[in-house]
């Protein structure tokens, strides 16, 4: 099959679906490429790179009719009408927010689907374009701050005096807040981070900043998007904010929830309380802003000299870095759909990624799917309180009635058993308790030796065949004859094994 | 009084000593430290035990009973020292198998005999006599067939696939209906085809409870078999009258036990179940559902480019270390790491290998100190801070779907968190699924590279390439 990757027409766009880089891939996979021409022109990936690769140049209408088109942007409809019947496009269709273009493609007699909506599941986490684009967004927004902000990021000490460290406020530790807090940290910056979800603390941690928890409520996300919260919390993380806003220089904010405007994170007043040369991005100026005062796609300072970036084109911005990862987001979708690496594309819609993805399919209209309910933090509190429960619920009833019972067995055995029985039975039990409580103690690592000498003190079986080698039949002697001298290998096996064993284990030779 | 009520007076204070050093030999492997000390109390017990009962034997004239107690002890003790001397590190599961097999054995032997030479009986005692005789050949036997399918499974002179016979619970049940009704009617009417009986419907059915488990069960099943050969030596004391093997037997008994209880947990598995045999459960089939993406290879040179640039370092190893005899190189990486100033140390899955404490003696056996290897739950907290994680021949024990997706069926078992780390390189020889057949989405995680060949070779490559680069940098 012919993949085309167009030229992107949308304006102010200076990506491509493709690189040089995966294009090589795509062939790989068995695909005849055509790229447009002039396509990588704005992301530094010239024509004669793509031919190097494998791939062929064509015209517009030529790439727009391959079989499998690749795309950033929802093509305009002049393009759509280009597609050949039976295509397949694949593109950054927004489905949700865009129900027209689904109308729209659903009267196309071709495939549609939308790169932007793999479901959040570790294996489609490779084709997830929103997990690339909000990492570069989210450097991005730090550079841009960068720039704007006159101070460094890093504290030094110089001849010419002690320079403090910018301090740097993120709002939401989803993909592009982490992408914001390690570059931030990189940089030298004191980076503190605060999300709904608190299982991103150790992320958070884990790559240079301070997680600062928002003491209230939360509902835990099953399907990895942070959720719209509660009201006890927005009025603590309201209080956190206006705290923060008057200590840090930088405040980037990354609260997005899918489909819906932006939560207001930073107030008017919150604004109004920071230092003058403070800056602030808004990464969702496109959804409305987490700032009062944002305005999309512009740079704006308030009276109070701070600035305010609500650029919507952040990964438009690393153009070439953007192409790659959105590239290989696609070759990485690809490869799913052409099992059989024969340039053969193949969609099984009892895959839930594939399924999730294929907005439309031959005119019928396919999106939503049916959900899928997985989780980036496992859902695993509630199924071991849920195990917990039900174990506690059969113990409360079952384990007095098992009492009960045991208690009548024990003194009945007791009272009906002639003389050494109980005695043995006691023996035995006292035994059970006192092996319970020596074992629980014996070291994990010491395992191995515990079996091989419980080996060999089980050998002391050899008691009770040397009681018996006593007798004067020779079958019984026989018997007890093999039986001591089994267990007499298991004797001297088993402790000289031990000992050996034991030998090995040396704790480190102080240096 | 007698000279026989002496010895026997002499010989229960002896039996009371031996009890309590062996109390004391398993609580000194507490630690390290006391370890050695504590097998130095088990032979003393030992000793005093069979010393005790020899003068029980000198006393009651057994002269052909002594002599052939001495040459089972010299022939017994010269086989079990050369073959403690002989085995190999890694081929200790079916070395501890055999052993178990023996006791199992032994105990069979001694019911038969209790019942062919009784010895003198109270009359209301015989009934519970014979109980105890039954009991004994069952446990024994179960135990002896049971721990030689292990063996054949662990040497790999058996197939380690799950033996899946129709309707096999209902055989499992049916073999105790058995043995309850033949010792009800043994009890009321002895016979001795009955004990013949007995002891075949044992001996099937410690061959199916181990033929129908799978070969990565093999550290549930070892522990299994350990505590059975207790249950059995304690089942021969009841029939003896003796203490002391009733108290050793509950020991070793709960001991196995307790082990079995630990493994199970590892692998979030029923202890009931698996203590009854019948926990195999259906195979997984989880082969249609292979991990989907793709695995980014690795090769050593980089490998060791980055463990030379590494703070922190931690390896996990599995029982495919073992197999590919990986330990001495990976020992030598440790050493060279070390002297770099990385922190390298080992985080030890419980059901790691195929007996429990397996790797930590064969890390051992290769010179890797003790304090470096530290458990599931030492570790797990701070892969989040490595820079560096290896695994080597391990799989079902650091999958993150046991972790995250709660429809995978290993999922609940505690596992090391290793995908927490910077980077993990998987050493594998194939993308194959592990023991458990579950597929692994670890292997295709962004921050995860995969080593592919032999663990062995591809260590001493990283080893190779680190002291070149280590002659690199002193240019």
């Amino acid at each position: 099959m012919r993949i085309g990757i167009v030229a992107e027409t949308a304006d102010g766009e200076t990506r491509v679906a493709g690189t040089p880089n995966t294009v090589g891939q795509l062939v790989k996979l068995g695909y005849e490429v055509v790229v447009e021409r002039g396509a990588g022109a704005r992301s530094a990936y010239p024509d004669h790179d793509f031919v190097a690769s494998g791939a062929a140049i064509a015209d517009h209408d030529t790439t727009w009719s391959a079989d499998v088109v690749l795309a950033i942007n929802a093509p305009a409809d002049a393009d759509l009408a280009r597609l050949k019947p039976g295509a397949t496009l694949i593109a950054w269709l927004s489905p949700g927010l865009n129900p027209a273009i689904v109308d729209r493609l659903a009267e196309l007699p071709i495939t549609a689907l939308a790169l932007d909506v793999v479901p959040r599941i570790s294996r489609a986490q490779s084709m997830d374009v929103l997990s690339s684009t909000a990492n570069i967004a989210g450097y991005r927004a730090v550079v841009e701050a960068a720039t704007e902000f006159g101070r460094f990021f890093t504290g030094q000490v110089t001849a010419a005096g002690k320079v403090p460290p910018a301090k740097v406020l993120v709002g939401g530790a989803g993909v592009a807040g982490l992408a914001a807090i390690g570059a931030a940290s990189s940089m030298g910056a004191v980076v503190r981070a605060t999300d709904p979800r608190p299982e991103v603390a150790d992320q958070v941690r884990s790559i240079g900043g301070t997680y600062l928890p928002v003491e209230a409520e939360v509902e835990k996300s099953t399907d990895g998007y942070a959720k719209a919260t509660s009201e006890a919390y927005d009025a603590a993380a309201a209080k956190l904010y206006s705290t923060q806003a008057r200590d840090v220089d930088i405040i980037i904010t990354t609260a997005n929830i899918p489909g819906r405007t932006a939560p207001i994170l930073i107030t008017a007043a919150d604004v109004a309380s920071m230092k003058s040369g403070s800056v602030i991005v808004d990464l969702a100026a496109a959804n409305g802003g987490n700032v009062v005062g944002t305005v999309p796609g512009q740079k704006i300072v308030t009276e109070n000299g701070v600035t305010i970036i609500g650029y919507t084109d952040l990964a438009r911005r690393l153009p070439a870095q953007a192409s790659q990862l959105y590239g290989q987001n696609l070759v990485n979708l690809l490869k799913l759909l052409t099992p059989g690496n024969d340039g053969q594309l193949v969609l099984d819609h009892t895959d839930v990624v594939q399924r999730a993805i294929t907005v439309v399919q031959h005119g019928e209209k396919l999106y939503p799917p049916p959900p899928v309910s997985v989780s980036a933090a496992p859902p695993k509190a509630a199924v071991e309180a849920s195990v917990a429960h039900e174990s506690k619920r059969m113990s409360t009833s079952a384990r007095l009635s098992l009492v009960i019972v045991g208690l009548t067995a024990l003194a009945v055995l007791y009272a009906v058993a002639p003389a050494p029985l109980p005695q043995h039975i006691s023996v035995l039990v006292l035994s059970v308790v006192i092996g319970f409580s020596v074992i629980g103690k014996v070291a994990h690592a010491l395992h191995t030796p515990l079996m091989s000498v419980t080996n060999a003190i089980s050998g002391i079986v050899v008691v009770g065949s040397m009681l018996q080698l006593g007798s004067d039949d020779w079958t019984v002697r026989v018997l007890a004859f093999i039986a001591a001298l089994l267990v007499s290998i298991n004797i001297f096996g088993g402790f000289s094994v031990t000992r050996r064993m034991l030998r090995m284990f040396q704790k480190e030779a102080k240096r | 009084m007698s000279a026989e009520t002496i010895a026997v007076s002499i010989a229960g204070a002896a039996y009371l000593i031996a009890a309590i050093l062996f109390i004391r030999a398993l609580a000194g492997l507490s630690k390290h430290e006391t370890s050695r000390g504590g097998v130095v109390c088990g032979i003393a017990g030992m000793a005093v035990a069979i010393t005790a009962t020899l003068v029980l034997l000198l006393q009651a004239k057994a002269i052909i009973g002594v002599v052939l107690l001495a040459a089972a002890l010299v022939l017994g003790g010269a086989i079990g020292l050369w073959r403690a001397k002989r085995v190999e590190m890694t081929a200790m599961p079916q070395f501890i198998a055999l052993m178990h097999s023996f006791v199992g054995l032994a105990a069979v032997f001694i019911g038969w005999n209790g019942y062919l030479a009784p010895g003198e009986i109270d009359h209301a005692l015989e009934g519970v006599h014979r109980g105890e005789v039954f009991v004994g050949v069952f446990i024994g036997a179960i135990t002896f067939t049971g721990s030689i399918i292990a063996f054949l499974k662990l040497s790999a002179r058996m197939k380690s696939a799950p033996l899946v016979l129709p309707g096999r619970n209902t055989l499992n049940v049916i073999a105790v209906l058995i043995f309850v009704g033949l010792t009800a009617w043994f009890v009321a009417a002895p016979a001795l085809w009955m004990l013949i009986a007995v002891t075949a419907v044992a001996l099937l059915l410690g061959m199916h409870l181990v033929a129908s488990i799978g070969g990565g069960d093999m550290p549930v099943v070892i522990s299994m078999l350990n505590s059975y050969s207790g249950w059995a030596a304690a089942a021969s004391g009841f029939l003896l009258n003796n203490d002391l093997l009733i108290v050793t037997g509950a020991l070793v008994g709960s001991s196995g036990a307790y082990l079995s209880y630990i493994m199970c947990k590892a692998m979030n598995r029923s202890f009931v179940s698996v203590i009854l045999g019948g926990y195999g459960i259906a195979a997984p089939t989880a082969h249609d559902a292979q991990t989907q993406g793709e695995a980014v290879e690795v090769h050593a040179a980089e490998v060791a480019a980055r463990l030379a640039d590494a703070r922190s370092v931690i390896i996990t190893p599995g029982f495919g270390m073992a197999v590919a005899q990986a330990q001495y190189p990976v020992a030598e990486l440790t050493r060279m790491l070390r002297e770099r100033g990385v922190d390298v140390r080992f985080g030890i899955h419980p059901v790691a290998g195929r007996l429990p404490g397996h790797m930590n003696v064969l890390l051992a056996e290769a010179k890797v100190p003790y304090d470096l290897v530290l458990e599931l739950d030492e570790i797990n907290d701070d892969f989040a801070e490595t820079s560096v994680v290896l695994v080597i021949g391990a799989n079902d024990t650091v999958n993150p779907a046991a972790a995250e997706e709660p429809g995978s069926p290993i999922a609940g078992m505690p596992v090391l968190h290793v995908w927490e780390a910077e980077e993990v390189i998987v050493f594998k020889r194939s993308m194959a699924s592990g023991y458990a057949g579950v597929p692994n989405p670890l292997f295709t995680r962004e921050n995860t590279r995969m080593l592919f060949g032999d663990a062995k070779a591809r260590v001493e490559d990283i080893v190779r390439a680190l002291a070149e680069l280590r002659v690199g940098s002193s240019r």
